[in-house]
């Protein structure tokens, strides 16, 4: 099948067994809302879910093949946002972006920018990040999700520091996203209210 | 302006640009030199350490000029290890703190490619700066300038290797609060040879008498350590990610 299945994982951490043979999948165009408490392992789910985590039981698949087999494919098709927004304090947001981009493909200055503006952090592009607010750096984070260009978002609390205006854009960013035959699996605290059917997962403490 | 958010699967990145190992590694050179250039510290620190240490002891030994001499190798080898190892720790952690190491490490690229870039950078800003400073310190420690050469391209292979070393040692403490003492731990004791080697080499080539021996035995240890370091550092980091 085509997308990400995560097929009965198990994750422990330490003592704790924080992912009870969780499963879902998610086929392009599909947007899901995972939720639980804190604690509840929403975190290590995406962390398992990009193959970061590699998890005790079970398997995550990318298009049917498990992702530790098509690496190379499945991590060009990703574009993961941690709880953290991940900048080089000392680098501007447009550098921290062109330098995720140039990993994957030939970055333009243009295109970037136009991410960076269509998260509302158009003005801040030449400013080093660590200068910049929580709210500030996480839209220069969703804006670097815009610039991979990946059909597949894995996004923890994208909606973390972000203002009334700020959680319009994003939900406006994830509507398109979806429609556009995208996929994005997002942990949130609260209903998304981006305005398309979601699917929801529930994670028990 | 707007940007299309929507692409279809198969438009996640054409052949055409996608880029390749040796581009993400110029890339992640660039961005650890300038990042390095923009904290100037980083560079200064394990050069003055270097220059301290190597005053610190003609001051506190008190020795003739002969003596001085003697111990010169033995004290520019130890110092130059030592100061290498001080910037170490920052190798990966800087990263694995403000999470772009996960960044990194998901950017389709291979962890070997990453640690290689990094460490090569890293060995520019630290190591290839001590070598440069070298000179200043033996004329302190009175060796001659026919030793130079030699003294210079013996610490280009000992910085090189120890930078190696170091990226195993900081793969696998990025995870721990305090992992600076414990790279010492594991790097120094693996980088003993390196001083034997390193500093016979200097010593010859202050008496005049054939390096060739140890000097070649550090080129074997530099190439041992270039071939091999980048998938142990790349397997440790794998581990301290999960």
């Amino acid at each position: 099948m085509d997308g990400l299945s995560v097929d009965k994982i198990h994750v422990w951490r330490g003592e704790r067994h924080l992912l009870r043979g969780v499963s879902f999948a998610l086929a392009p165009g599909q947007l899901l809302e995972v939720r639980g408490p804190n604690g509840a392992g929403k975190s290590t789910l995406l962390r398992a879910a990009c193959g970061l985590t590699r998890p005790e039981q079970g398997e995550v698949r990318w298009g049917g093949k498990p992702i530790a087999a098509v690496r190379q494919e499945f991590l060009a098709q990703l574009a993961y946002a941690a709880h953290e927004p991940a900048l080089k304090g000392d680098m501007t947001a447009l550098e921290n972006l062109h330098f995720a981009v140039s990993l994957r493909r030939r970055a333009d200055a243009a295109e970037l920018e136009a991410c960076l503006e269509r998260t509302g952090v158009g003005s801040c592009a030449e400013l080093a990040t660590r200068l910049l607010s929580a709210g500030q750096r996480r839209r220069v984070a969703l804006a670097r999700v815009l610039a991979l260009r990946a059909p597949l978002w894995l996004l923890d609390e994208p909606f973390a520091n972000l203002d009334a205006v700020g959680s319009a854009m994003l939900a406006a960013i994830l509507r398109e996203h979806v429609t556009g035959g995208g996929a994005a699996l997002v942990v949130a605290h609260h209903d998304l209210a981006v305005g398309i059917e979601a699917g929801r997962l529930e994670l028990a403490p | 302006m707007t940007v299309t958010t929507s692409q279809g699967i198969a438009a996640g990145s054409s052949p055409g640009d996608a880029v390749g190992a040796i581009g993400a590694a110029a890339a992640i050179m660039r961005r650890e030199l300038s990042l390095s250039f923009r904290r100037p510290e980083h560079l200064v620190q394990p050069l003055v350490f270097f220059l301290i240490i190597t005053t610190l002891f003609p001051l506190g030994l008190s020795l003739q000029l002969s003596q001085l001499r003697d111990m010169a190798p033995g004290v520019l080898w130890g110092a130059a290890l030592l100061s290498s190892l001080l910037s170490l720790d920052a190798l990966f952690k800087s990263d694995a703190d403000d999470g772009t190491l996960e960044q990194l490490a998901l950017s389709g690229q291979g962890l070997t490619v990453i640690v290689i870039a990094k460490t090569v950078a890293h060995w520019l800003v630290t190591g290839a700066a001590l070598v440069l400073a070298s000179p200043l310190v033996a004329t302190a420690l009175d060796i001659p300038a026919s030793a130079f050469a030699l003294m210079m391209s013996s610490l280009v292979l000992g910085t090189l290797t120890l930078s190696w070393l170091g990226a195993i040692g900081a793969a696998l403490t990025v995870g721990l609060k305090r992992g600076n003492v414990l790279i010492s731990l594991i790097v120094l004791p693996l980088a003993m040879p390196l001083l034997i080697f390193g500093a016979s080499a200097t010593e010859r080539a202050i008496s005049g008498t054939s390096a060739a021996g140890p000097l070649y035995l550090l080129a074997a240890l530099c190439v041992l350590a270039t071939t091999l370091a980048p998938f142990a550092a790349s397997a440790a980091l794998k581990i301290s990610l999960d």
